[in-house]
């Protein structure tokens, strides 16, 4: 061992990890198609590191012939680097203010279109089902539930979760003014609790990439909780821009409660309704050529 | 260049704090001088609903301004950032123009806590490597040790605070333990050294 030292050490460390992070993505992207390139890069390391560390292999590189080669391995991994665990009601003064301030104001269309981006396990989807109910919102109304990993939208599919997390989503639904008894909206079995499938009668589940997919509706409301917060800023404006084109003028934008507009280019288009809970109402379309004149 | 070896002016401060952190970062927070030139960035153990009073309780007591971080809020220079409840707070540096800015993740629990020491102290030691400086206080946890290792292994400066004087010796003890700790310091001796060193790693590396 000779003595190297550290400072000039640590600029070519940084620089490996940066190209083995860059090789992972792009085996990823050329063998499955899934383009990681703009997650941020903060926790796109951690977790990489995460999955070496889990599978036993000694460097980031050696996940490379795994995720070309095999298939169950990358399951695992997409599993790994995209799905974010939730709960129910998470942040219930979110939740409350959807009840309180936005619900009254959707009911006044006959006809109301929602949709929630990048669902994962589906946690929020059964919480915005069960509100929306209670709120009698049962009738002319269609929610959007999308993700790009089809593992995560057959488990939100089947509407299964731990029976040990209840307790927590019976508090938060409390707290989110839930109006019934929490325990009648699902059945429990041993450790695992199945929601009552009449929930899933408004919501149609479906495949959709933020990334490379488009407008698919015009909604009357976006939801995208905590998922802007794995993106790189270039890829939350274009997700945001996405957005912006897929909602109707005075519809709602809802993010996670540490999500902003501010750093983003779409930030003119939106009045603030509720600041903590992060919800923004839509004032104007986008003007697409507003990029050409300036130049 | 003169040398290789000569240390880069600090550029940053990440603080660790777990049980008796309220009090300890009360007393040691308003010691930094208004014109403290680095970013603070601080972890709290704490709980994600009660998360508000804290940093308008600091704001109120110190010099320099206190802020709870959006993510993509941009890192300015003479901030203290207290890392919100209920996420991971981490630095990020934006590759085109440089600029550094947070990041926050609802990934699962480090050392059973969101937010967790070891992820600001490992992301920073990334993007400041040897101008990064760590600092871990009282604490009940063990959370921390591992952003010490970081710190240190990738030439930052690290500080511990005395765990004899320490309100809870666990999480200054077991950061201690990693060798990995530079000094060892009671509490209201730590800006102060901060300021000592800050000026002293500016004179030299000229």
């Amino acid at each position: 061992m000779n003595n190297v030292p550290s400072y000039p050490l640590h600029q070519r460390v940084m620089d490996i990890d940066d190209i083995e992070i860059k090789l992972i993505l792009d085996a990823v992207q050329l063998k499955h198609g899934y383009d990681f390139t703009n997650y941020a890069r903060a926790s796109m390391k951690r977790r990489l590191n995460k999955i070496m560390e889990d599978s036993g292999l000694a460097r980031l590189t050696d996940m490379i012939p795994l995720i070309i080669h095999d298939n169950d391995f990358f399951r695992f991994f997409l599993h790994s680097i995209s799905v974010n665990v939730t709960e129910m009601f998470r942040d219930p003064p979110f939740f409350l203010s959807i009840r309180e301030s936005i619900i009254p104001y959707l009911k006044t269309y006959p006809f109301i279109k929602i949709w929630a981006a990048g669902i994962s396990t589906g946690e929020e989807i059964y919480s915005l089902a069960i509100l929306f109910k209670e709120e009698g919102l049962d009738e002319n109304i269609i929610i959007y539930a999308t993700d790009f990993n089809d593992n995560v939208l057959e488990i939100a599919k089947r509407g299964i979760y731990s029976a040990a997390d209840m307790r927590l989503n019976t508090a938060n639904y409390q707290k989110s003014g839930g109006k019934e008894s929490f325990a009648g909206y699902y059945h429990a079995d041993y450790n695992s609790v199945i929601f009552d499938s009449s929930l899933k009668k408004n919501i149609v589940f479906a495949n959709h990439n933020l990334v490379t997919d488009g407008v698919f509706g015009e909604m009357n409301m976006i939801l995208c909780r905590n998922v802007l917060i794995y993106f790189n800023k270039i890829l939350q404006d274009h997700v945001l821009e996405l957005f912006s084109k897929s909602l109707r003028i005075n519809g709602f934008l809802c993010l996670g409660t540490k999500e902003s507009l501010e750093f983003s280019t779409s930030a003119s288009l939106y009045e603030t309704i509720d600041k903590t809970a992060r919800i923004f109402k839509k004032k104007r379309d986008i003007i697409c050529s507003i990029h050409k004149d300036d130049n | 260049m003169a040398s290789q070896i000569k240390r880069p002016a600090l550029k940053a401060v990440v603080i660790g704090v777990s049980a008796g952190g309220f009090k300890a970062l009360h007393r040691i927070l308003p010691m930094f001088r208004r014109d403290f030139e680095l970013p603070v960035m601080v972890v709290q153990h704490r709980r994600a609903d009660l998360e508000s009073y804290l940093v308008e309780s600091l704001n109120d007591r110190c010099q320099m301004s206190v802020k709870e971080p959006l993510d993509k809020t941009k890192i300015e220079s003479g901030t203290i950032y207290i890392a919100p409840g209920g996420y991971h707070l981490l630095v990020e540096k934006d590759i085109a123009d440089g600029c550094l800015y947070f990041a926050l993740s609802v990934d699962p629990p480090v050392c059973y806590c969101r937010p967790s020491i070891d992820v600001l102290f490992e992301s920073a030691a990334e993007v400041f490597g040897p101008s990064l400086l760590g600092v871990i206080l009282t604490g009940a946890n063990f959370d921390g040790s591992n952003g010490i290792k970081k710190i240190k292994s990738l030439g930052g400066i690290t500080i511990a605070e005395n765990p004899e004087t320490a309100e809870v010796d666990y999480m200054p003890s077991y950061a201690i333990r990693t060798n990995a700790v530079d000094h060892i310091m009671n509490l209201d001796e730590i800006p102060c050294f901060i300021e000592t060193i800050m000026k002293r790693v500016d004179g030299e590396s000229e």
